[in-house]
């Protein structure tokens, strides 16, 4: 095997600090040229600790695994914030000394990739020389320029030595509650660059001989709102990230360190292994090809931001054509993607790959061996200058998840026609929620201490249908495996807001024959909050989450909000008050009890700081997951006991499912087997009525393309994805058929585009050397 | 492992009891599914063309029998096009683009805006069945979401030989 330790060639050159003598770039470059090469991690064309003796080569995995699992689960009690204490967004990942990740804990995964991104960083820019790597060292990183996914998942980094050489490094990150942004909450809003995007730092020696430095501590306390959690959440991810490497320790002394630094490299050529079996296993040779959306409401009063040229409405788009080949290797190419844009919704390329691991742990490599193996057993092509390859550096990351996840559910759609057509019906997932709303704001709170909050109810969205039942309902968020919606008494303690209702939200989950997951609603009443804000955040025009094989979307996001309640009379005078959920937002309850109250009840589902006082209301609305198959061939009691448990609402079991029915004296809903079958048989005659053939219904869209007539918003769409992608925009005119000299561009619309022409990439500052991770 | 027909019409059913599920979740996938799959499929259709390739609860990839050519085919028997078609161009098309007819699926607020992002629904001519639903922004192109490789799935995939295939004429 060729990752011996290379002593033997190094004579005369400057000793560098990884085992065997090489600097961490000899030793990184060196992996890298053989893996290009032979298309092996690091040329191992053969395991030969796993084949010479897999009773170690499992011992060591099963030994590391089960550490990190057990360091995330001890160290997240120290934290004081419930969104990694209660929601555990936080996990640890060991790498190898080139900085590429063997075995991840549970929890927020995707940060396999983005803390190995911090690591290859300092390798290519040479932090060994300056400012120099050392036993003992802690490193701090949250850069987004150079992978991570935003600001508020602050990395902890501590280099893993073994008699006085560097055999690897471990990496712990949390989500802190508050980065110090314009706006208080993680991933708030209201800024447009990176200078207001809260406190960034690259990669910084925060620490050595285990101590973090004074200066770190008294500087970085006052960049964030929230003090407390920032200092518990630093010392979870030390703790956690000692602990491995204690761990590490024990294991060498027990098992030497050859058969550790064995083992740190060929987990991840079985990684990448592993994965191409599975695809082989999983899936049908093809090209599959899927798209997503979501909106970005920029237009609007609420929507208040520093510049001009970003209050626009625009549309953030993403197709996708996966290639998977016979050989059980394939190719993810994103051409046609919206540019990065002036919001916070853009994404460091190793986000968008790392996150997709967090997907396909879930469906195609569903193992504990979850490294970077994946990542090098798949091509990647993510054009340079879109949302997710940004080229410039002024770009904000603060909430990418709002595009991350509307742009992979899609994914889903094309690995589940693969699996539908093998018959594994169940892995067959129709795709995930957008994970919203999140309640963000902050001011003074019950503590009369300056605050912050990111409630993360949603990480219990709905799930979307199988082939062969319903989605879950609030049950899951697709970048945290482990979701779950936290206790109200807890969301209390750590927010001024009380709990008027906690319901599931009706028709959220799209219909079919397996519908969607349903989300669940909160009701909050603001209480003993001071100088308080609050904004929401989530798809509102756009449902990003399609159904599958005639399964419709979920549902699509709105707001409600209300001030000058009157409450404190109503309550002061025993009068009904809003309690639970909002029903049927079509025939609302609550408005009518607030007499005089100024309520926000649209579609603007993402806004900026808004000034609440004590007896507001905020609705707090989770999504649900897209359907699969024609809801019509829905059993027809799952719609009576969907609208019994309150996932669907009544009107919708005849529109819909074609199902009809009616209230017994017990105040439940029973199908009526005549009437439905009788139902159904009309629906289809009256689809068949009310429907066109396809293609004289494309006369008359290219009729409308012609005319350039749509909003600005999807014109700007289709504009700015035809100058990033050639192909897109050839596709798009073939399949119109359009003339040869058919163009739209930014200029034309009538709305600002600044960054369309003139970008300047964090690469060009002096000094700096990226790190490409993919095909641009 | 291998699973029993009777298993595999269950899972095809929704009726998959949970410890089998478990098993299918949990432990490496049987290659045998696809033949016991399509098997189970074939005696259910009202046709006895053969199954290529499912595309969707009621939609596949036949051999039509006599003459050898693929086509894409609803469940009903009504054959959309030549297999290596987007059978969505042969479709009878339903659009959603007014918030009337948003309101017929959604919640008013809880419906997509029809300005932002349209429904198109994609009947069979013959029978009705939704086939599948689109919600892009209106110029979309119609996606042409799968095209598999199925000569690659047989011979290398599955170590089976490829059905015959006559070209359309």
């Amino acid at each position: 095997m060729n990752v011996n330790v290379n002593s033997g060639t190094l004579k005369g050159s400057t000793r560098g600090v990884v085992r065997g003598g090489e600097t961490l770039k000899q030793h990184r470059d060196r992996l890298m040229e053989a893996t290009k090469r032979t298309k092996h991690y690091a040329g191992l064309d053969r395991l030969e600790l796993r084949d010479s003796n897999p009773i170690l080569y499992n011992k060591l995995f099963s030994r590391l695994r089960a550490g990190i699992v057990d360091a995330r689960e001890t160290a997240k009690k120290i934290a004081a914030s419930p969104i990694v204490e209660q929601e555990g967004e936080l996990c640890f990942t060991l790498y190898n000394a080139a900085g590429d990740a063997i075995l991840t804990s549970t929890g927020i995964i995707i940060h396999v990739g983005t803390i190995g991104a911090a690591i290859k960083y300092m390798i290519e820019n040479d932090w060994e020389s300056n400012p120099g790597v050392r036993d003992r060292d802690i490193f701090c990183n949250n850069d987004s320029l150079l992978g991570n996914v935003h600001p508020c998942d602050v990395h902890t980094i501590v280099p893993i030595f073994h008699a006085g050489e560097l055999v690897g490094w471990v990496g712990g990150v949390t989500h802190v509650i508050d980065t110090g942004a314009v706006g208080p909450g993680s991933m708030c809003t209201g800024q447009i660059q990176r200078f207001g995007d809260g406190y960034s730092i690259t990669c910084r020696k925060v620490g050595q001989d285990d101590t973090l430095f004074r200066d770190w501590l008294h500087e970085s306390q006052r960049m964030v709102r929230t003090t407390r959690f920032w200092m518990l959440d630093e010392r979870t991810r030390i703790a956690g990230c000692h602990m491995i490497r204690k761990l590490v320790a024990e294991v060498i002394a027990e098992e030497g360190i050859e058969a550790y630094w064995k083992f740190a490299y060929e987990a991840i050529e079985h990684g990448r292994i592993g994965l191409q079996n599975r695809i082989k296993a999983m899936t049908i040779p093809g090209v599959y090809r899927q798209v997503g959306f979501v909106d970005v409401p920029y237009a609007h009063e609420d929507v208040r931001v520093p510049s001009d040229f970003a209050k626009v409405d625009t549309i953030m788009h993403t197709p996708s054509e996966m290639t998977i080949r016979a050989d059980g290797t394939w190719r993810l190419d994103f051409e046609g993607s919206s540019r990065w844009g002036w919001h916070t919704y853009n994404a460091h390329a190793v986000s968008f790959t790392s996150g997709i691991w967090v997907m396909m742990t879930q469906t195609l490599i569903p193992s504990e061996m979850i490294n970077d193996g994946a990542a090098y057993g798949t091509e990647f092509r993510l054009p340079k200058g879109t949302w997710m390859n940004p080229d410039d550096r002024r770009v904000a990351f603060a909430y990418s998840w709002h595009f991350l996840v509307s742009s992979w559910t899609a994914l889903w759609r094309g690995l589940s026609r693969s699996y539908f057509g093998r018959g594994y019906l169940e892995e067959v997932n129709a795709g995930n929620a957008n994970t919203s709303n999140w309640l963000q704001g902050g001011g003074f709170n019950q503590y009369d201490e300056i605050h912050a909050v990111n409630s993360f109810e949603c990480a219990a969205n709905g799930v979307g249908a199988g082939a062969i039942a319903d989605g879950l309902s609030h049950a899951a968020a697709i970048w945290n495996p482990e979701g779950d919606m936290g206790d109200m008494e807890i969301w209390e303690l750590a927010e001024p807001l009380i709990y008027l209702g906690r319901q599931i939200k009706a028709s959220s989950g799209g219909a079919g024959k397996y519908r969607g997951g349903c989300g669940f609603e909160s009701l909050r009443l603001v209480w003993n909050a001071k100088d308080w804000t609050m904004f929401f955040m989530g798809n509102g025009h756009i449902s990003s989450d399609w159904g599958l094989m005639g399964g419709y979307p979920a549902a699509s996001g709105y707001r409600f909000a209300a001030h000058e309640t009157g409450l404190k009379q109503l309550i002061a005078d025993g009068k009904p008050l809003p309690f639970g959920g909002d029903t049927d937002p079509e025939n609302p309850i609550w408005d009518g009890l607030l007499e005089g109250a100024r309520i926000k009840r649209d579609k603007q589902a993402i806004t900026t700081e808004e000034m609440f006082a004590d007896y507001d209301l905020y609705l707090n609305y989770m999504r649900g997951g897209p359907g699969f198959g024609d809801p019509i061939d829905r059993e027809p009691q799952s719609v009576a006991d969907d609208i019994n448990g309150g996932y669907l609402l009544e009107r919708f079991a005849a529109q819909v499912y074609g199902v009809v029915g009616s209230r017994g004296a017990d105040g439940l809903w029973s199908v009526d087997s005549a009437a439905t079958l009788e139902r159904r048989k009309a629906i289809r005659g009256e689809r068949i009525a009310k429907s066109v053939p396809t293609r004289d219904w494309m006369k008359g869209e290219r009729e409308k393309i012609l005319a350039k007539e749509a909003g600005d918003h999807v014109k700007q769409m289709f504009a700015a994805s035809f100058k990033l992608g050639p192909r897109f925009l050839a596709e798009f005119k073939a399949f119109w058929d359009l003339p040869d000299d058919w163009t739209l561009s930014e200029d034309e619309i009538g709305i600002p585009h600044y960054g369309s022409t003139y970008a300047m990439d964090i690469s060009e500052l002096p000094d700096v050397k990226v790190v490409q991770f993919v095909e641009e | 492992m291998a699973y029993t027909r009777s298993k595999i019409a269950d899972l095809i059913d929704g009726k998959i009891d949970a410890d089998t599920l478990h098993q299918m979740l949990s432990t490496p996938k049987d290659p045998e599914r696809f033949a016991t799959y399509v098997e189970v499929l074939q005696e259910r259709v009202p046709w006895d063309d053969k199954i290529i390739l499912p595309l969707g609860p009621k939609l596949y990839i036949v051999q039509l029998k006599a003459s050898k050519q693929w086509k894409v085919r609803c469940e009903c028997g009504h054959d959309f096009c030549d297999w290596r078609e987007n059978w969505k161009l042969h479709a009878r098309i339903h659009l959603r683009d007014t918030p009337e007819t948003m309101e017929e699926i959604y919640p008013r607020l809880m419906a997509p805006t029809s300005s932002w992002q349209v429904l198109r629904e994609y009947y069979c001519p013959e029978c009705g069945t939704l086939h599948d639903v689109e919600a892009p922004t209106p110029w979309y192109p119609v996606i042409r979401d799968f095209e598999p490789d199925i000569d690659a799935f047989y011979r290398e995939t599955l170590g089976i030989p490829v059905p015959e295939r006559a070209e359309a004429a």
